[in-house]
């Protein structure tokens, strides 16, 4: 069988990953975040007798290279020896994306266009001749329509074809240019093979694009720099062009003017719009959800309804599973007695390891599995740069940057994810402002857990119509309390220790899709539900191990748990807690998700209450165990502000490089939680 | 009608050309990536609920730019 390495490259927002995703079915490596990318993702499949794997790129709107995505996908396109690059265009915006598609067909020569999305372009009316296309690129060229399944064979048998580009040179630039390209080209040609058009390679080379040099000196094995020749041949073309009136810093523009201007001229031949106003529909939408009085109104409710959603359909099949689950546990225990292990490791397997399962499946999957789809819908419908766009101002009044509402609404799924995520924010410095601030949303492990306690102390246990709306108004307040924060703390990050003016924005925002429902359940699911519940049960059995080990073992005849918890709790009490919270968020480290189960282990083993089934029962253990509504507040608070968990923490740790500044991000909010625990504790102590 | 003024100044729903672009390289770079060069034809489309920014539909898509940027691109009516 024929093996082959192949890239899957485009910009950002035409379904590459829904292209992705059909091609290699769910057999891909890493949790797939669609919208980001993160890293290279690949997947594998075969197809007439080849096995091809497909490597996901960070989606980019070129590959002049000034971001790291971009950095990663030129990269990957020029050294990983790759045999081909599809490139993925949106049919509905085919100029723009032509410009990617000329840089890639100037770097490689192996290069096939697949034009997605079809049917939106059919929808709007836009027409393209697709033959004409293939034409003037000059490359194989196919149209389809990845999320209904149509043209991916021939897609798939054009990458087993592999064919080599018709033109070895698509683009021409400046006569003085293209003069100096060619002396370049042919001293490189007489001493390398290389997969990259030595052509490409000898414009960057004149450029002196300092970045690619050193990977070009890694890959040839050779330093170009220390070759006197070579270098002497360099200066005198570049002399030569700047004495004919281009100074090499404008190369690029007019580089890039002669891809646009080309773009331009094939977009002329290829694309004619039936519809003069095609995107009337797409204006109509954006002018109510943008619009002065309701843009901002409208997303905060929306804000409500997928929590509201959330919470109502959550709460049903959460107690099926607490009742369910709590049942298996005798018959759990019967079979560890029937297999005469001795009593502590039963002990240790139940109470321990089991309980805390059971917990953060029951509490963590239903909400996971209603929000995670609502997400992808919103995300896949093209709403979320709307929010960026709607808020934007707010965030540069802040010096930070509008993008950072992106990497907010990613971390109500996952603080790592959004952290992940900022790398769409351009500007170091307001990158690491989004950075330090994403754990100020709630992540999954952690809303599950708030609206428990609003269900527990404020709301009831009523299943009715109103107490589900109150819950999620007072849900929603405690997240506004989280963003409102992340503008303060932006806000004095940028006066103080991330000193700056804000930088440019560039923002695009996409035409409006309707979501695949029922892919996008599967999909969400599979990719994101069962990858983050899967992460925190992983931590969560040996967690309960250790907590049980905790309750369990005694030293002179106290319990090691009894002897953190009363270490820590003087501590707690100033801060409207208790010592056994405080262990609960220490030992909650590696996932947030199971912070309660710790806590609710360490109150059983002080306490005479030893079981509990739901809610309610849960809530005489809290009040048994001294809780009070202060407790119940501040409980809230600190769990919106406290230390990022670690998977969240070594993201922050990749992402900045630095452990300064990871160290300052578990710092920020738990200094934060605590001064509001403080005040709040204090000030609602005079009045109770 | 050939009067020259910042893209900043220009109306919802005009269309104008885009004579010369004076941002810095950083920003310049990001607004050839998605074809903003000059002789390129513009129209304002969309103004956020906090008045900044604004979205411009260029070569087929919609690119929000904040003031302070649009402020350095001189059009001109068409």
């Amino acid at each position: 069988m024929e093996k082959k390495k192949i890239a899957l490259a485009g910009n950002p927002n035409v379904g590459k990953s829904t292209v992705f995703n059909a091609l290699t079915g769910m057999h891909q490596h890493t949790g797939n975040w669609p919208g980001k990318t993160v890293g290279s993702a690949y997947g594998k499949f075969t197809h007439k007798n080849s096995e091809i794997t497909l490597y996901d790129l960070p989606g980019t709107y070129s590959l002049i290279a000034h971001s790291e995505e971009e950095e990663i996908a030129r990269n990957f396109i020029c050294f990983s020896d790759s045999d081909l690059t599809v490139v993925v265009v949106d049919a509905v915006c085919l100029e723009r994306n032509l410009n990617l598609v000329l840089q890639i067909i100037e770097i490689t020569d192996h290069v096939v266009v697949c034009v997605n999305l079809l049917d939106e372009a059919k929808k709007k009316k836009i027409k393209i001749d697709l033959k004409k296309l293939e034409k003037e690129l000059g490359v194989k060229v196919i149209g389809t329509c990845a999320r209904n399944q149509v043209g991916l064979e021939e897609l798939k048998d054009s990458m087993v074809k592999c064919i080599q580009n018709r033109f070895s040179k698509i683009l021409k630039y400046d006569p003085i240019l293209e003069e100096g390209i060619e002396e370049i080209e042919f001293f490189l040609k007489s001493r390398f093979q290389t997969k990259m058009h030595p052509r490409w390679l000898a414009l960057r080379l004149i450029q002196s694009d300092e970045n690619l040099l050193q990977e070009i000196n890694v890959y040839l094995k050779e330093d170009l720099k220390e070759d006197k020749l070579f270098q002497e041949k360099l200066e005198q073309v570049r002399k030569k062009i700047e004495e004919n009136g281009i100074p090499l810093n404008k190369i690029e523009n007019k580089v890039v003017i002669s891809i646009v201007n080309k773009a331009e001229e094939i977009f002329k031949k290829t694309v004619t719009f039936e519809k003069e106003d095609y995107n009337r529909k797409d204006r109509k939408i954006d002018r109510v959800l943008t619009s002065k009085k309701i843009g901002i109104p409208l997303m905060i409710l929306l804000l409500m309804v997928t929590f509201w959603l959330t919470i109502v359909g959550s709460n049903y099949p959460s107690n099926i599973l607490f009742d369910l689950l709590f049942k298996i546990e005798e018959p759990f225990k019967n079979i560890l007695n029937f297999l005469k292990l001795p009593s502590f490791i039963i002990s240790l397997l139940v109470d321990g390891v089991y309980r805390v399962l059971a917990w953060v499946v029951a509490v963590m999957l239903p909400p996971m599995a209603i929000f995670f789809p609502i997400f992808t819908i919103l995300e896949d419908s093209g709403y979320l740069p709307r929010i960026a766009f709607n808020l934007d101002h707010a965030f540069k009044k802040c010096s930070a940057c509008g993008k950072q509402a992106l990497t907010m609404c990613m971390g109500f799924g996952c603080n790592a994810v959004g952290v992940t995520g900022t790398r769409i924010i351009d500007s170091p410095r307001e990158k690491l402002i989004a950075i330090l601030t994403n754990s100020f949303v709630p992540c999954n492990g952690r809303f599950p857990t708030i609206i428990s306690i609003i269900t527990m102390f404020f709301v009831g246990f009523s299943n009715t119509i109103q107490s589900s709306i109150l819950n999620v108004v007072l849900l929603t307040l405690i997240i506004l309390l989280g963003i409102i924060m992340t503008f303060f703390v932006s806000k004095v990050l940028s006066k103080t220790i991330l000193k700056g003016v804000p930088s440019s924005f560039v923002l695009e925002l996409p035409p409006y899709r309707r979501p695949q429902f029922g892919k996008v359940i599967v999909r969400s699911i599979f990719d994101r539900t069962l990858f983050v519940l899967g992460r925190a049960i992983a931590v969560a059995a040996p967690a309960g191990l250790i907590i049980w080990m905790f309750a369990n073992i005694e030293i002179s005849g106290i319990s090691i748990l009894k002897h953190c918890a009363n270490f820590l709790d003087p501590f707690g009490r100033i801060l409207g807690l208790d010592g056994v919270i405080l262990m609960s968020f220490l030992l909650g480290f590696p996932a947030n998700e199971i912070v309660v189960p710790i806590m609710i282990m360490g109150y059983m083993s002080l306490s005479n209450i030893t079981d509990f089934s739901n809610l309610l029962e849960l809530k005489n253990l809290l009040v048994e165990n001294g809780w009070t509504y202060i407790t119940a507040i501040c409980f809230m608070i600190f769990s919106l502000f406290h230390f990022p968990c670690s998977t969240t923490c070594l993201t922050i740790k990749k992402e900045t490089g630095s452990v300064k500044w990871t160290i300052l991000s578990f710092l920020l909010p738990t200094i934060i939680g605590l001064i509001l625990c403080f005040l709040i504790a204090s000030g609602l102590k005079l009045f109770f | 009608m050939n009067e020259t003024k910042t893209l900043d100044q220009v109306k919802i729903s005009e269309k104008v050309k885009i004579e010369t672009i004076n941002t810095e390289d950083t920003i310049k770079r990001r607004l050839l990536d998605m074809g903003m060069i000059e002789g390129t034809t513009i129209e304002c489309v969309l103004q956020s609920p906090l008045k900044d920014p604004i979205a411009y539909f260029v070569r087929g898509t919609l690119i929000a730019l904040r003031k302070d940027d649009s402020k350095n691109i001189i059009v001109k009516n068409i």
